[in-house]
């Protein structure tokens, strides 16, 4: 991202998709176009919180698939496996469980009504 | 003071065992050890040997490595063979130097006996006893067609098999008039023989053989006592063993008469200088020739070099073996020749080829020997009654006899704390307990703290279960689980699917999950009774159980309850590749196609840009379409008549078909249809792994049958059915299972034997692992399959009809509902495509950039 961009967009909370468009226990892609970037929107219903957002961009293969991962948890902490070659990310902060230096970046989300939120 | 000089010539087993032991005794900082080996390879597993045929190497049969050696300080001076030791002047002599010691150990070993036949000498006549005498003969076999062992004793038939894993056509020549006299009697030689032959080997006793020389049709041609002739490329000899002596002989050390250095309980030879361990030393008249009382005397003879108190009292010679395949165990005295009085039990199955026999003092209280051809299933409990002098149950024969719920066995705590569980390294039921109680938590640390079942393997069973049974004793409990979210193995959770009916993975986890206890917030209210909420599961644990689940009710994948359980590729029915895109494989089943929906697949893989590939399995692969593109691609290839290939699951992928008999002037039956009706059967069809199948018109077998995990080859009389074969990472030959079966016969047996691998693999288990783990093999399961032993047939033939009835194509019923199709979106918010798939063009066609 360069300077200019980051100089135009102030962090707020916009509106990305709907409820509806969200997979239980699972996830969906969405386009963050203030970013410029994708995100893995995964949706654990019942849990608290019950949305996450992280990079859909999964730094291991180089491809965009973080969303298409199955979704669980380790020790309680919830994680999604990559799809490709399946290491865990955690969802709260997005470190890769197998290798700690690597992360995903993540954003705060949560569900009003019927609109999932994001602050980017 | 200068450190004691101390020499050991041999560096075989047993020599090994001696530095392992005086290393552990501390004795190698009392003495500057020096050891000779005359051959080139430093101590190997000599018991294992005839792994170097299957796939070891010297590496990995290696017991020891230089390093180790040379970290404690012992020198190793391998390819040096001892030639003279001089008593006088305490030294020994190689071709290099002469070498002064202190003390000194002979663990020379023995050599193969060669009988001495007139040609004996010739080129391609070998022994097998180390690792370049079966380089020998595996340069001697390159160019060999047939190949014969003289001699039918233990080792005799393990060359046997050897040679027969060398594609040589092979024949054991026995001088007495049975195989493997030394351990069985006339009864269970003739058994051993039946099998051994029906292995394709041939079996000839009570042949002397009078001379070699050279051959019409091969190159050697035997000529026997009666004029008789056989010609073979290459022989053998394994007629026995024989101490290596000779350096003792010339030294004038004691010898026995019949050869072997005298010994006596702490293993010093007639010069209290020098001792003698293994194979070349005699005790009490008797050499012995396995490895655990090698074992004992390296430690007795560590012990007497530095002053303890270990002593040798003899051993036992009691041996279980796998020969050719066939399962042989003597135990104590198998003859019932030692003791005056000794009464017999004997039972011998013709049908099933099996013959065991107990030698029991005359009260029938004790078990003073035993003998077991066909089957050793009872030799663990036979040999613990017969070791610790355990009093017999009082009808014995029950201990042979089969009976419906299997001989009664020794539990582990039945065993009596001195009960010897491995005699290699002389381990026992009371040494586990103290390792245990000292804080290991598992097989492996014991093993590696006893070095239990680390020689021969013999006791590998045994040790296991006196291990969990004595953890599970403390209390520890023996983990089994699939994953942290249950404590259950696949197989369990399979019966608790089908025995409570539960058809969803949370309800499973609700009710049979570990509770993740580690405060995963749940808003809604707590179960009662649960303190806190279960865990989400994980990629192990929820494909594993969405494959239960579709085996047991097959309900679709993709219905909402499911599809966040299967993997990406189960998700979006297509295969995920690297830059993200998806493949797709629609079904041709048995590679039959028509020109019409041959044109159809070009012209979807020119429409969307996809890579097309003809694959492995018979089959089109289309490359490269992107998640939002699938539902458009499956639209017109199911308008076209096509099908999902499930070439993403883990479940029936295709099954691989000849030409046959309609086309193929050899052809029997007709390959092709059965193929593509086997395919239509089973296709959609759920397992622990993926599932090949393939039939070939005739035994020339052009679709590789015998590579699946079920293979079908006509015959004239119908079709031969295999099982469990396997390609891939670990190729292994399909078992014949069944022959000469017809279409009916055929199709029920493979519902069956699907089925019962379903309910009983492991997670990710290829049938042929889950076959090799199977206890009781291919017996049991044919048993099971065949003979309906667990009474489970109509059982498992009902489930697969079920599944097969409830088949419905995934991609058909995705396309047909609009909730299940907004899933194949690359964006929930987005229309355009991923702009990070970047293609470039190869060989005329598109690929990932
Ligand atoms: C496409 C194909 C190669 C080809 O271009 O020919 C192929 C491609 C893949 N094979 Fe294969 N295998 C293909 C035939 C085979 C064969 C040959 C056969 O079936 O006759 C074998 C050996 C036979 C066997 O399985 O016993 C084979 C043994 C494997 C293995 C090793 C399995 C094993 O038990 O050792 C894997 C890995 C696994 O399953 O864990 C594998 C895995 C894969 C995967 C799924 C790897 C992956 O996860 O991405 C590849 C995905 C392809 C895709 O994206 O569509 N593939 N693979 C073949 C598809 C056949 C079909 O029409 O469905
Ligand atoms: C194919 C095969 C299968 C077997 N299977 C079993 C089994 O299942 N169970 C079992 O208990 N036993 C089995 N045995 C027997 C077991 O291998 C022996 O009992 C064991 O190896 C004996 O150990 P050792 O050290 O006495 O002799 P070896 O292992 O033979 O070692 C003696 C070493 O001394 C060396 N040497 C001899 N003379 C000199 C010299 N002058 N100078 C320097 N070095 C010298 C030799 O080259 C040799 O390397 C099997 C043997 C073979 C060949
Ligand atoms: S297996 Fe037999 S019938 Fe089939 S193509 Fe080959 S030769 Fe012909
Ligand atoms: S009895 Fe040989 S390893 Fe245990």
């Amino acid at each position: 991202m360069n300077t200019a961009t980051a100089l135009k967009s102030e962090v707020t909370w916009q509106t990305l998709c709907s409820r509806a468009d969200l997979v239980a226990s699972s996830g969906v892609a969405a386009w963050l176009a203030s970013a410029d970037t994708q995100v893995a929107l995964l949706y654990l219903p019942g849990q608290t919180p019950e949305v996450y957002a992280v990079d859909n961009h999964d730094p291991f293969s180089n491809a965009n698939v973080i969303a298409r991962g199955i979704v669980g948890d380790i020790k309680g902490e919830p994680v999604i496996a990559s799809p490709i070659y399946k290491q865990h990310f955690r969802l709260a902060d997005g470190v890769c469980v197998e290798d700690e230096n690597v992360r995903l970046r993540t954003w705060e989300v949560k569900i009003e009504g019927d609109d999932v939120m994001i602050r980017a | 003071m200068s450190k004691q000089q101390l020499v050991i010539i041999g560096n075989g087993m047993v020599g090994h065992h001696l530095i392992e032991q005086l290393v552990a005794l501390g004795a190698h900082r009392q003495y500057a050890i020096t050891v000779f080996g005359e051959e080139r390879h430093l101590a190997y597993d000599r018991v294992h040997l005839s792994e170097y045929f299957s796939g070891r190497d010297a590496d990995s049969l290696a017991l020891s490595n230089a390093d180790y050696y040379a970290e404690h300080g012992i020198e190793l001076r391998l390819h040096e063979a001892v030639t003279v030791i001089d008593r006088n002047a305490a030294e020994v002599v190689t071709d290099h130097n002469r070498y002064p010691y202190d003390r000194l150990v002979l663990a020379t070993g023995s050599y193969p006996f060669v009988p001495p036949i007139p040609g004996n000498e010739r080129e391609k006549c070998l022994v097998y006893r180390t690792l370049d005498d079966l380089d020998a003969i595996r340069d001697a076999a390159a160019d060999a067609n047939t190949g014969v062992v003289v001699g039918g004793g233990l080792l005799g038939l393990e060359a046997a098999n050897a040679l027969r894993g060398l594609d040589l056509d092979t024949a054991v020549v026995e001088f007495a008039p049975r195989l493997m006299p030394m351990q069985v009697d006339v009864e269970g030689g003739a058994l051993l023989r039946e099998k051994i032959e029906a292995l394709g080997v041939q079996v000839l006793t009570g042949r002397a053989t009078q001379r070699i020389e050279d051959g019409e049709t091969s190159f050697h041609r035997m000529v026997f006592q009666d004029d008789k002739v056989l010609e073979t490329d290459l022989i053998v000899f394994s007629a026995g063993i024989r101490p290596r002596d000779q350096l003792a002989r010339d030294c004038a050390l004691e010898i026995g008469e019949r050869g072997g250095i005298v010994i006596d309980d702490h293993c010093l030879t007639s010069d209290p200088a020098i001792l003698a361990v293994g194979e070349v030393a005699l005790w009490q008249e008797s050499i012995f020739g396995l490895v655990a009382p090698g074992y004992q005397m390296a430690k007795a003879a560590a012990a007497t070099l530095t002053e303890g108190d270990v002593t040798f009292s003899g051993a036992d010679m009691s041996t279980k073996l796998k020969l050719l395949g066939v399962d042989v165990g003597a135990i104590g005295d198998a003859h019932g020749e030692r003791t005056p009085g000794a009464r017999t039990f004997r039972y011998l199955d013709e049908i099933k080829q099996e013959y065991r026999k107990l030698v029991v003092s005359s009260d029938a209280k004790k078990l003073l020997g035993a003998m077991l051809v066909g089957d050793n299933a009872s030799y663990d409990t036979l040999m613990q009654y017969y070791a610790n002098g355990l009093e017999l149950p009082e009808d014995p024969a029950s201990l042979i006899l089969p009976s419906s719920d299997g001989a009664p066995t020794l539990g582990p705590d039945a065993l009596p704390e001195t009960a010897t569980i491995c005699s290699c390294h002389n381990v026992t039921k009371g040494d586990i307990c103290t390792t245990l109680d000292a804080g290991a938590l598992d097989l492996a640390s014991v093993k590696g703290e006893t070095k239990a079942s680390t020689g021969c393997g013999g006791c590998a069973a045994l040790l296991k279960s006196v291990v969990d049974h004595e953890l599970e004793a403390r209390g520890v409990e023996v983990d089994q689980s699939l994953c942290e979210h249950f404590a259950h193995t696949r197989q369990e959770l399979y019966s608790i699917v089908r025995v409570e009916g539960i058809k969803t993975f949370s309800e499973l986890i609700e009710k049979h999950g570990t509770s993740s206890g580690h405060g995963l917030d749940s808003s809604s209210a707590p179960k009662l009774g649960s303190s806190s909420a279960p865990g989400l599961g994980c990629d192990i644990c929820k494909p594993a159980v969405a494959s239960i689940l579709a085996a047991c009710f097959n309900e679709p994948i993709t219905d909402a309850a499911h599809v966040p359980l299967q993997d990406t590729n189960d998700t979006f029915m297509a295969n995920m590749q690297k830059n993200g895109t998806y493949s797709v494989v629609p079904r041709i089943p048995g590679g039959e196609v028509t020109p019409e929906k041959l044109i159809v697949l070009g012209e979807v893989g020119k429409k969307y840009g996809l890579y097309t590939k003809i694959t492995g399995g018979q089959r089109v692969d289309l490359f490269g379409a992107q998640l939002h593109q699938l539902p458009d691609i499956w639209g017109e290839l199911i308008e076209a008549g096509f099908e999902t290939g499930h070439a993403y699951g883990k479940a029936t992928r295709t099954v691989k078909s000849c030409v046959g008999s309609t086309w193929c002037r050899y052809g029997v039956q007709d390959s092709v249809g059965m193929a593509i009706y086997l395919e239509e059967r089973y296709k959609g069809l759920r397992s622990p792994h993926k599932l090949k199948f393939a039939v070939s018109g005739c035994t020339r077998e052009c679709a590789e049958a015998q590579s699946k995990d079920v293979g079908v080859i006509a015959t004239e009389n119908g079709w031969n059915l295999y099982v469990c074969g396997n390609g891939g990472m670990r190729p292994r030959h399909g078992e014949l299972f069944a022959t000469d079966l017809d279409d009916t016969q055929l199709i029920r047996t493979i519902d069956r034997f699907l089925m019962f691998y379903i309910r009983t693999a492991d997670r990710l288990q290829r049938t042929s692992v889950w076959r090799e783990n199977l206890e009781g093999g291919l017996d049991y399961l044919k048993n099971v399959v065949l003979d309906d032993s667990l009474g489970l047939g109509d059982e498992l033939e009902a489930q697969m009809q079920h599944v097969i009835d409830t088949y419905e194509c995934e991609w058909a019923n995705t396309l047909s509902d609009p909730e299940k199709l907004k899933r194949f979106r690359t964006f929930v918010n987005d229309d355009s495509p991923d702009p990070d798939i970047i293609v470039t063009e190869e060989r005329g066609q598109l690929r990932p950039a």
